[in-house]
């Protein structure tokens, strides 16, 4: 959307001829008077090119070493380039092709794996990256391919099961092949632990400088990144895009407009496997090792999520996906952050549910009047029940208005993790001054479980918050922050 | 006569043995409109289903150009020179009003995917011959397209543009020979008539050869250079609007709707 003058300015106010969606015609007209003040400037930058949007993108995630010298930081940044790398993949599978692809990971495993057989002490293989990578790019294709043509008619539940299936192929053969024939080919279920960084022209490509994550490799993968949002855009503007899109939307009626489906799907099925195992190889060699469970499930689903979240279909949208998530799941792991996120998310979600109005005041007051109240009672009955902060920091202020016993018993946190699904079930049946009612409760034994269950298993935990995340998204933006694939109301 | 595009002979399918088509004979000649009624399930929309290669016939051949269509893929046929619109529209509809059109010029268009990934020239060349070939498309339905920003999502447009970008896809595939399956379906009768009208100049100025299936039976009269009734799957007339209106059988075929008190 670039020319943003409507159409049928000329049009005369007289009305609309008859049977023409003057509504529609002045689309471009209406959004200039809702935006108000802000429209103008709303629309100046809408015509800017996405090119510019890019490199501007890509300039700002290279000044990032220049602002943090943390090599943990920075490895995360590396490690949220990676996931941009597979949500971008995966978007030509699901997001263009509209095929359910379950074994995606596999591809990026694949990649790596193969990569670890061909710069490694695995074989003592030794090959430069500029013959490496490409072989891995196509050996990802192939397999992409292959993957396809038994799952080529299939669709939606179907394909699913099919390619869940080879997903769980890739992780047989990686463990167990450590004796294939008598032969160790992967390394089994230790994986495969001396593979060589990226090398060319007898330069390695520093991974560790003085035990801290070196940047250069952060750059490469973000030259990767850049390549390939560039060639996918270029793809998904030519006749190979439009017919992948055309065949999410209606594989019959692409059928039967000349593209020939099958052939297509096969396509994009390698397009999205090349892509993951170019990621891959670059996971590889920064690793230095590979094992199979890291391309499993939780991978599978993390990346999803960001697709989902970002707006599956949607470059940017992935990629914002990728954005928001991935750095998400590293603050999860601390509890300080965890909590953090855990009560803005809280305050953020009930700002949004009643937009400023009264309740929202009356619901927070309430909650808190609800805390101080519990918190009195259980401090009274045993000091022990209200003595459990020791994290210090957020954890210290909420200690006085959350119950944080010192020693939890054994029956707590299932009860309370079980309690917290169900109030949140009879909340979502309940209306009017009942719901008002029970909400201050429910989100004070949110918060109960959060802090004393949730926080002391950080790695469950996170992966709650995706499913939250996804369920909220539902609820509120189906097709995703930026999605392009709008439900269609008729 | 004029040459045979289309042969039709003795085609026959079966659903779960209820015969929904029945040693079904047509013949479609170069530059005919030929209309196709008959009662709702008479089998109408399963003929192009065959034709267009979405059903493989259980018995008979349809034959176009002199060449057996039977067991290609769609796209295939396509590829012949056949195109059509759907009766429950199949628009793309996430997708801008424009890529509709250019989408369906994928049969004839050339530019591989590594082109397109280095943007060579050439790929630029053809994406806009493809871009200026769709706009042409389009401007053939003059203002009622004209409207409409063409980048806008496909979704937005009324259920009767949405008709008339079905038909302006169809067009885009390069087809000699077009099939509409009720292209007036859900229109006032102002743009009914107007679809009759367009129906005459896809043929006069497109060059295609027609077959298209209607119930008003005003837009039949108006555009048929012949009619083919069907019932059950049967081919029960053909002729003439006249000739086929009066036949008796299909009076009966009718009874009780409004059209059969047409004539
Ligand atoms: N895929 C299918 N499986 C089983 N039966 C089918 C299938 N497609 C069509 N039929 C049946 O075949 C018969 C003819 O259907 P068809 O859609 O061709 O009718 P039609 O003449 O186009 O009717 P209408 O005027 O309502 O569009 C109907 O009885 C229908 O139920
Ligand atoms: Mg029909």
């Amino acid at each position: 959307m670039t020319d943003s003058t409507p159409h049928s300015s000329e049009t005369p106010a007289s009305g609309p001829a008859v049977g023409q969606d003057e509504w529609v015609a002045r689309h471009a007209e209406r959004r200039l008077i809702r935006g108000g003040p802000l429209a103008p400037m709303e629309e100046r930058l809408r015509a800017v090119p996405w090119w510019v949007w890019l490199t501007l993108f890509v300039g700002v995630m290279c000044l990032l070493p220049a602002v943090t010298a943390s090599g943990y930081v920075r490895r995360v940044a590396f490690d949220t380039v990676l996931y941009m790398m597979l949500a971008l993949g995966l978007n030509v599978v699901v997001g263009w092709g509209g095929l359910l692809d379950l074994g995606y990971v596999a591809f990026y495993g694949l990649g790596a794996y193969s990569y670890a057989l061909l710069d490694s002490d695995q074989f003592h293989v030794h090959l430069p990256a500029y013959v490496a990578i490409p072989v891995v790019v196509v050996i990802g294709a192939i397999a992409g391919f292959l993957l396809g043509l038994p799952s080529r008619r299939l669709h939606g539940d179907y394909l699913a099961i099919v390619t869940l299936f080879f997903l769980q192929l890739f992780q047989t053969i990686a463990t167990n092949g450590d004796s294939i024939f008598g032969h160790n080919v992967t390394g089994g279920a230790f994986g495969i632990f001396t593979v060589k960084p990226l090398h060319a022209f007898g330069h390695n490509l520093v991974v560790q400088h003085q035990g801290v994550f070196a940047v250069t490799y952060y750059f490469v993968a973000l030259g990767f990144f850049a390549l390939i949002y560039v060639a996918l855009r270029f793809v998904n503007l030519s006749r190979t895009g439009r017919a992948w899109r055309s065949l999410r939307e209606d594989p019959l009626a692409a059928e039967a407009m000349g593209m020939p489906v099958n052939a297509l799907k096969l396509m994009s099925f390698a397009f999205g496997a090349a892509i993951a195992a170019l990621t891959g190889t670059i996971f590889a060699s920064l690793s230095a090792s590979v094992l199979p469970l890291t391309f499993y499930f939780v991978l599978l689903i993390t990346i999803y999520t960001m697709v989902i979240l970002g707006g599956s279909g949607s470059m940017r949208g992935v990629v914002l996906g990728a954005l928001v998530i991935g750095p998400l799941l590293e603050l999860l792991r601390d509890p300080n952050k965890s909590r953090i996120i855990f009560y803005v998310a809280l305050i953020g979600g009930l700002v949004f549910a009643f937009r400023r109005s009264r309740r929202l005041g009356i619901v927070v007051a309430a909650t808190l009047a609800f805390g101080f109240v519990c918190h009195a009672i259980a401090g009274a009955l045993h000091h022990s029940w209200i003595a459990g902060s020791a994290d210090g920091g957020l954890q210290h202020v909420v200690s006085y208005w959350l119950i944080i016993p010192k020693h939890l018993a054994g029956w707590i946190p299932p009860v309370s993790y079980v309690g917290v699904i169900c109030v949140a079930l009879v909340l979502t049946l309940v209306h009017g001054r009942l719901r008002l009612v029970l909400l201050p409760p429910t989100l004070y034994l949110a918060a109960f479980v959060w802090d004393n269950v949730m926080l002391t298993q950080p790695d469950p935990a996170r992966y709650i918050v995706l499913g939250l995340i996804l369920i909220a998204l539902m609820i509120i933006r189906p097709n995703g922050l930026l999605g392009e694939r709008r439900v269609e109301i008729v | 006569m004029a040459d045979k595009r289309l042969e039709i002979k003795g085609v026959s399918l079966n659903f779960g043995g209820l015969a929904v088509v029945a040693d079904l004979d047509i013949d479609v000649n170069e530059g005919e409109i030929v209309s196709v009624i008959g009662p709702n399930g008479a089998g109408k929309t399963t003929l192009f289903n065959l034709i267009t290669g979405i059903y493989r016939p259980d018995a008979g051949d349809i034959v176009l150009d002199g060449k057996s269509l039977v067991g290609l893929q769609p796209h295939q046929i396509s590829q012949r020179g056949v195109s059509r619109t759907f009766q429950s529209l199949r628009l793309f509809l996430n997708m801008s009003v424009i890529e509709n059109v250019m989408a369906a010029a994928y049969g004839n268009t050339h530019a591989g995917v590594f082109r397109s990934m280095l943007r060579t020239p050439g790929m630029r060349r053809e994406e806009r011959e493809i871009r200026e070939f769709a706009s042409q498309r389009l401007a053939f339905f003059g203002e009622r397209l004209m409207g409409y920003r063409w980048d806008q999502p496909a979704y937005s447009l009324s259920y009767a543009n949405r008709r008339r970008l079905e038909i302006a896809r169809a067009t885009a595939t390069k087809p000699t020979l077009l099939l509409l399956d009720e292209p007036a379906a859900g229109m006032n009768p102002v743009e009914t008539h107007e679809i009759a009208e367009l129906i005459g100049r896809l043929r006069d100025e497109g060059g295609y050869t027609i077959l298209v299936i209607e119930h008003d039976m005003h837009v039949v009269e108006g555009i048929s250079d012949r009619v083919v009734a069907l019932d059950h799957g049967v081919k029960i007339a053909e002729g003439t609007f006249d000739e086929v209106a009066t036949n008796p059988r299909v009076v009966e075929a009718y009874l009780g709707t409004k059209a059969a008190a047409t004539k």
